[in-house]
């Protein structure tokens, strides 16, 4: 593969070829090369907010987040150094201090992306006090559940909604440290009358944060689902 | 009223002729420094004791924007001879009048004596500020207002209108420095249309206040620079971007704009020439990180004030996804007199690498704060020891923080510094939108990292996980530090904090926060080490000092 609207980089000193337009982890995924990643999935729009896709970058001091920066031709680009296995523990540490994450009881234990991230990285202790937070925890709807307090903020449940079930019911309220998700106009998740209860919010949230009630969350989980409804879209 | 440029220059010569015919022009300053010390009722009491006297013929009292010298308002400036007396009240003007005017004898006791505080400015982004009403376009055009923008659309064509500006050297002067003429390029060259113009004048920054003063005291300045741009590129439509908390500038700018579109300035084909482009106002609820390039543009849109990663760059793919320049309304200010003196005078001005000039807001403990304007590659020395007059006494100097909010804290060491981007970024601060702090020896820099970092942990947006969390765990381990319970390791934790802050957030707002952390733990480490150590706070600030003096015997 070669020619017009495609470029040629190398990813850890293998040369890849690659679509014009392409990102670096796009590039990395078909060349058989992970980049940790968090907010990102396939078939919703790329976000950036997680910053566990960082990659070096021949010639720039600076590090790229793989999953919104696109390839070049000639781009010579590092997925693991040692910096980067440092910052990308050090994310892990930040995302599990943020908010009170005792994975012993949580839905999530055992199917966690974010437990996963923690055992690659060996996070075996935080260095960093725990915030016992006290979000809301809205239980009102028959069989969804949002737990605040162990979200991680990757938007994944909002542009899923938006993007894929096309509602719009989730989004975010408040900034920083207080970034919440909502339904609707933060009302009920039981009262909401935009919610089809669809629950691809549940399927896609990388955590414990939102998830289906009385069902093992390893039947409900499934990431691949946005790209899945894509392609059949596209049939 | 259709006018065309000869019309402009008419109107210009008139109005200055006008203006040569008064003895006397008594400025008094009625922008948002001077304003709560009761600049208006002077400003009565000006027109009142000038009817008393019968000098209506002979004296214009006007209102104008900042001198600079905020913190002795209300100010007047007397010209011709630029007579500026300070912390005028109604009672003096009359004095003022009838010895000044009438008698020709200033009144000495109420002049403004620090004379240094002028001497190394260069005023050109401000050359009109004090001087001229902003209400009144004709004293803009009076002063050569809108001749810059006139000489682009009949003598230049967009090409050598980036010219001049590339050969200016002039760069962004909202905190990055990115070199203006070739972001105009950028979009110039673009084929995707319509294009916008975005004028930045969010200015989150606490104790920053350069970009408010400049829309109060000469909007136009900011409008025929966003013409001239539009012009360059081939936008139809810009959008200032104002915080709501800046009324006065969102009063004025909006009198401006209305005054300018009267007169054939702005909208369609612009005094009968090929070109049109109008500006709307977007106000701001006031979020930091709604001045950020992309975060102003959703807001903008009527989103979320968010950053999102880049590329794209607005310049490509902006507002509405079209390509859009966004620049500082300071930078924007420059433009007019590039175009008027040319790119190679501007560069001879500054240093090769930092052309031009930078405002700057100069606060703290410092004997004459104000607005500022030097030439860039000045010290920090004779901007906090000339200009400022140095600490008042009592005091010893002990930092000064450059930069804003996010800036850095740089020591007495560093104070032959030169003012420019590439010198303050190796120290460790920034140029940002041009906040100076001075701090003396009463406080605490343990506290004074704290302070700021706990600014920006409010205004953090939330998006990404380093600023999100990581400012926040700092600014928790700065408190323990501050309480007495820090421990050695923490320094080792805020630096690795600190650095991965810095270069793994996604936006300017979370790259640049932890550098009053960085540069306190650089320059006062042994600060931090008392603390620690001795469980004392230096400065005698700390929430532990301040418990165990109470626990004293
Ligand atoms: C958190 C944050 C706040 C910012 N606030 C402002 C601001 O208030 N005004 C401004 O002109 N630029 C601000 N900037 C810089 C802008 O992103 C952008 O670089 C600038 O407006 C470009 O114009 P210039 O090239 O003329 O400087 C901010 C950047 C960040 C990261
Ligand atoms: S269940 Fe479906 S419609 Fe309801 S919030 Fe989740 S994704 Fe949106
Ligand atoms: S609820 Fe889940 S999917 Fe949604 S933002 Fe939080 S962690 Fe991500
Ligand atoms: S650095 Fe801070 S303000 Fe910028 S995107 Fe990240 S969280 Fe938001
Ligand atoms: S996966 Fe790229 S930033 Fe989250
Ligand atoms: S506001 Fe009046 S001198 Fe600055």
């Amino acid at each position: 593969m070669s020619g017009a609207g495609t470029v040629k980089l190398k990813i850890n000193g293998v040369e890849v070829t690659a679509y014009e337009g392409e990102t670096i982890l796009e590039a990395a995924k078909r060349a058989g090369i992970r980049i940790p990643t968090l907010c990102y999935l396939d078939g919703l729009s790329n976000y950036g907010s997680c910053r566990l896709c960082i990659v070096e970058i021949k010639g720039s001091p600076k590090l790229f987040p793989s999953c919104t920066t696109p390839v070049s031709n000639g781009m010579e680009v590092i997925t693991d150094s040692e910096r980067l296995r440092k910052y990308r523990k050090m994310t892990v540490e930040l995302l599990l201090s943020e908010k009170p994450h005792v994975c012993a009881v949580c839905v999530a234990n055992g199917n966690c992306e974010l437990q996963d991230l923690a055992k690659e990285f060996g996070v075996d202790h935080l260095r960093f006090d725990r915030e016992w937070t006290r979000q809301k925890i809205d239980l009102t709807h028959d069989f969804l559940v949002i737990d605040n307090n162990r979200c991680i903020l990757c938007t994944r449940c909002v542009r899923v909604c938006d993007e894929i079930e096309g509602v719009h019911v989730l989004d975010i309220k408040a900034r920083g440290k207080d970034s919440q998700i909502i339904v609707d106009m933060d009302e009920d998740w039981g009262s909401s009358r935009s919610c089809t209860s669809c629950r691809k919010c549940a399927r896609v949230c990388p955590v414990g944060a939102i998830y289906v009630r009385d069902k093992p969350i390893s039947e409900t989980k499934d990431k691949d689902i946005a790209q899945f409804i894509i392609s059949r879209r596209r049939r | 009223m259709v006018l065309k440029p000869e019309d402009i220059l008419r109107i210009a010569r008139e109005e200055a002729e006008r203006q040569r015919s008064y003895r006397y022009r008594i400025n008094v300053c009625c922008s948002s420094g001077c304003l709560p010390f009761g600049a208006l009722q002077v400003l009565k009491a000006f027109e009142e004791a000038i009817k008393e006297f019968g000098l209506q013929g002979e004296c214009r009292v006007s209102r104008t924007g900042c001198v600079g010298t905020c913190s002795v308002g209300p100010v007047v400036l007397i010209e011709p001879g630029g007579y500026l007396y300070q912390n005028v009240t109604p009672e003096n003007a009359r004095e003022i009048v009838k010895s000044h005017i009438v008698s020709g004898k200033p009144v000495k006791e109420l002049l403004y004596a620090n004379e240094a505080f002028f001497k190394k400015q260069l005023r050109l982004v401000l050359r009109n500020a004090g001087k001229i009403d902003p209400l009144k376009i004709e004293d803009y055009i009076a002063a050569g207002g809108y001749s810059a923008l006139i000489k682009c659309l009949t003598k230049m064509t967009p090409k050598e209108v980036i010219d001049e500006v590339i050969a200016s050297g002039l760069r962004g002067r909202g905190g990055a420095g990115f070199p203006t003429g070739q972001k105009w390029n950028f979009v110039a060259r673009e084929k995707n249309t319509p294009k916008y113009v975005v004028a930045n004048l969010d200015e989150g920054d606490p104790g920053v206040f350069a970009n408010r003063t400049l829309a109060e005291a000469d909007p136009h300045a900011i409008i025929e620079g966003m013409a001239i741009a539009a012009y360059a590129v081939g936008a139809e439509k810009g959008y200032i971007y104002v915080r709501a908390e800046y009324p006065l500038a969102v009063q004025t700018l909006r009198e401006a704009l209305k005054q300018a579109r009267s007169m054939n300035l702005m909208g369609k084909n612009i005094l009968e020439t090929q070109f049109s482009f109008d500006i709307e106002l977007r106000l701001g609820a006031g979020a930091f990180v709604a001045g950020e390039e992309t975060g102003i543009l959703a807001s903008i849109e009527g989103r979320r004030a968010m950053p999102r990663p880049r590329p794209p760059y607005p310049a490509t793919s902006g507002l509405w996804g079209k390509p859009t320049l966004i620049q500082n309304v300071e930078t924007l200010a420059n433009v007019p007199l590039i175009i008027l003196n040319g790119g190679s005078w501007f560069a001879k001005i500054g240093t090769p690498k930092c052309t031009g000039t930078k405002c700057f807001s100069l606060t703290g403990k410092v004997n004459n704060p104000g607005l500022i304007e030097v030439p860039m590659g000045i010290t920090l020395r004779e901007v906090v020891f000339e200009i400022g007059g140095g600490v008042p006494s009592g005091r010893r100097f002990k930092a000064v923080l450059v930069g804003g909010p996010s800036g850095g804290c740089l020591p007495e060491s560093l104070l032959d510094l030169s003012i420019d981007y590439e010198s303050l970024t190796k120290a460790g601060a920034i140029m940002g939108s041009g906040g100076i702090v001075v701090i003396d020896d009463e406080s605490c820099m343990v506290d004074t990292a704290w302070f700021f970092t706990d600014f920006c942990v409010d205004e953090s947006c939330g998006k990404c996980v380093p600023c999100r969390v990581g400012l926040l765990k700092m600014r928790n381990i700065l408190e323990r530090i501050m309480k007495g319970e820090g421990r050695l390791e923490d320094l080792d934790i805020l630096s690795e904090l600190g650095e991965y802050v810095r270069d793994v957030s996604l936006c300017g707002l979370g790259q640049t926060a932890p550098n009053p952390v960085l540069t306190t733990l650089r320059y006062f480490r042994d600060e931090y080490i008392t603390h620690i150590f001795d469980k004392r706070c230096p400065a005698g600030k700390c929430f532990r000092s301040q418990v165990s003096m109470k626990e004293a015997p």
